[in-house]
């Protein structure tokens, strides 16, 4: 690392680890509970287990942005963070709402509006911890010498996630107008904003990691992310197809959201190109399969399986199955758990000064984590189809058909067996690289 | 070949267009003319039975107009398909209740908020939801309760 104050990004990525692993445990609790061993009911219902683990994913993903932006933004802007004891003090916020929040799910404190599970009152506390984030990220690129395309992305990503939080926290009393604003977020989130912290993130490694020149990088990260708004924006469609609102969204959601997987293409084909084209090679070859990774697997998570239900004539049987997890993992995994894993690979030997580049524990994780993800997938494929053939076509009975398609959980709870071993052998490896420290800093 | 300035214009005139289209499709969309929820038929109890609903989580086993988790079945119909003694028992189980080997959590709800909950449920099952109404019903020329496992 360049800059101490960049040893900030440090607790991030540790936070972000440790609510991985809650959410992987919730994960396991709900597999066994689709197999029938539902013993937890009394403390942990289906409804505790699944707010956790999605809750817990989001949190661990805007930890891991966090701790890209403390950073990335020092480096690209070339100076120290703006104030490094403010940046501490909006870790442990985070840390404390998080936990609070995450506590009162387990006592039926919450709202029950999948991914904005957290209360109004919380809602607040995380607004102003945002706000906070913000301010010191925009104060450091003010304050430094550089300007970069790459740093505005990133910041233009985070403050876009901080706004579209807000449409989260109007309240109606029709359920149509709650869901239709609640894409607001979710769906602006995934397939807008977070698509620009992603290509921030995406140009700052593929910058350091091929040594192709930084304007060619910049210039396709601006056709990337165009891409994402041109098509993600009138996207939200694909939500309002069956939640109660006018035909209008059949069309125009139906073409839009087709044309969101070239985005995702866009930014495979762009680190795939920058990689061949560059000619310096950075050692750290594991950041190099984790970035590359993210690039391809959001493209088929993201672009292919989300093609794969986003027309209004499919998305009218698969709507609300099976199907939509099997997308939802890979999409979730490829983006944003991939480009956050790859940013603290690539992070960890210039906090700590170990260069531990290419190691076979490194890669067992990367290996493992994502067979077994692969796998959890095709269970939840082959699940849902089949749910959606008994269920929405032969018209069985809700109950009868997941009986009928128990066998595949068992597929899941393996391919979840294998992610977490690639997983906790990750987190080792996060242990053993040991504390930031300012020796580790090279001018 | 492209340059990065042209590559910046295309990002800023894109969303800009994208989004200005997308404001103006929400507000026709949500004009009194559009609607077909029967939105002046949200009652006070439709609305109290929407906050249970949120209050609860009960989408988080559920899916109601497809969305939610996909743990238990979908409830956008169920007054239909159930009737309203059904549900109304269930809801006010003090036991897990499990017909067919998942438990639901046992709310025991008053009979005031069944009472609303079934009219939240009765209001959703009335909206005009551009077909998926229809899958949510039995489709199929066999009867739902013949099949054997
Ligand atoms: C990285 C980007 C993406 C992520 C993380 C993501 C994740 C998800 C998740 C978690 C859901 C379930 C949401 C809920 O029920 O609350 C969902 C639904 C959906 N996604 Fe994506 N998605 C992404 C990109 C895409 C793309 C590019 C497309 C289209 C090409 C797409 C199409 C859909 C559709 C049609 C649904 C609705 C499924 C239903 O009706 O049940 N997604 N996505
Ligand atoms: C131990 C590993 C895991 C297991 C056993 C697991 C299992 C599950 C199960 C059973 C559900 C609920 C589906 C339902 O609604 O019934 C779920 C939901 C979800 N999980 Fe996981 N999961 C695991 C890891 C992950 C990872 C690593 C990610 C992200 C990278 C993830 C993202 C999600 C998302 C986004 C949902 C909501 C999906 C939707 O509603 O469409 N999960 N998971
Ligand atoms: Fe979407």
């Amino acid at each position: 690392m360049k800059y101490k104050s960049q040893k900030v990004a440090y607790w991030f990525f540790a936070l972000s680890m440790l609510l991985l692993v809650l959410q992987l445990t919730y994960g396991f609790i709900m597999g066994f509970a689709r197999l029938g061993y539902d013993g937890l009911h009394n403390i942990i219902p289906f409804n505790t287990a699944h707010t956790v683990h999605i809750n817990t994913l989001v949190v661990w993903l805007l930890s891991g942005f966090m701790g890209a932006a403390y950073y990335i933004i020092p480096e690209e802007s070339e100076s120290e963070l703006w104030s490094v004891k403010l940046a501490y003090v909006q870790l442990i916020s985070l840390a404390v709402v998080g936990v609070a929040a995450l506590l009162g799910y387990h006592f039926n404190i919450w709202e029950g509006r999948k991914f904005l599970e957290i209360p109004r009152e919380l809602d607040w506390l995380v607004a102003i911890n945002v706000i906070l984030f913000l301010v010191i990220l925009l104060m450091t690129i003010i304050k430094g010498k550089k300007k970069t395309t790459t740093s505005w992305v990133l910041f233009g990503g985070l403050l876009g996630a901080a706004l579209f939080y807000l449409p989260g926290m109007i309240s109606f009393d029709s359920q149509v107008l709650d869901s239709f604003f609640r894409w607001w977020v979710v769906h602006l989130w995934v397939e807008g904003v977070w698509e620009l912290i992603m290509g921030g993130i995406l140009s700052f490694l593929l910058i350091k990691l091929t040594g192709v020149d930084r304007e060619v990088i910049e210039k396709w990260l601006y056709v990337v992310i165009g891409l994402t708004f041109l098509s993600g924006i009138l996207g939200t469609g694909h939500h309002y197809y069956y939640i109660g609102v006018n035909k209008i969204w059949l069309i125009v959601g139906g073409i839009f959201s087709a044309m969101e997987p070239l985005a995702f293409l866009a930014m495979a084909l762009w680190a795939v190109n920058m990689y061949r084209k560059g000619e310096k090679k950075h050692p750290n070859t594991l950041a190099l399969y984790w970035t590359l990774g993210a690039a391809i697997v959001s493209f088929l998570g993201a672009g292919v399986l989300g093609l794969a239900h986003t027309l209004p004539q499919t998305n009218l049987y698969t709507h609300g199955t099976l199907v939509t997890a099997m997308h939802g993992h890979l999409a979730f995994w490829g983006a944003y758990a991939m480009i956050v894993l790859a940013m603290i690979t690539y992070a960890l030997p210039n906090l700590t000064g170990r260069k531990l580049y290419d190691h076979p524990r490194g890669r067992a994780a990367f290996w493992l984590s994502n067979i077994g993800m692969f796998t959890m997938v095709a269970a939840f494929a082959a699940a849902g189809v089949a749910q959606v053939y008994l269920e929405r076509i032969l018209g069985y009975e809700f109950g009868d058909v997941q009986n009928k398609i128990q066998v595949h959980f068992w597929v899941l709870i393996m391919g979840a067996t294998i992610l977490t071993t690639g997983l906790i052998l990750y987190i080792i490896d996060f242990i053993k690289y040991g504390l930031p420290n300012d020796e580790a800093v090279t001018k | 070949m492209l340059s990065k300035k042209q590559a910046k214009t295309f990002f800023i005139a894109g969303s800009l267009v994208t989004f200005f289209i997308f404001i103006g499709l929400t507000i026709f969309s949500l004009s009194k003319s559009q609607d077909q929820s029967n939105s002046d038929k949200i009652t006070e109890s439709v609305a109290h039975g929407k906050h249970l609903w949120e209050k609860n989580n009960c989408m988080g086993c559920h899916t109601l107009m497809g969305e939610g988790a996909y743990y238990a079945p979908e409830l956008t119909n169920v007054i239909k398909r159930r009737g309203e003694v059904y549900v109304k028992t269930l809801l006010k189980m003090k036991t897990p209740w499990a017909p067919r080997g998942r438990k639901m959590v046992a709310y025991g709800f008053s009979d005031e908020e069944a009472n609303d909950l079934i009219a939240f449920l009765k209001w959703v099952g009335e909206i005009n939801l551009n077909g998926f109404e229809k899958v949510d019903r039995t489709v199929s020329p066999l009867p739902k309760d013949k099949m054997k496992n």
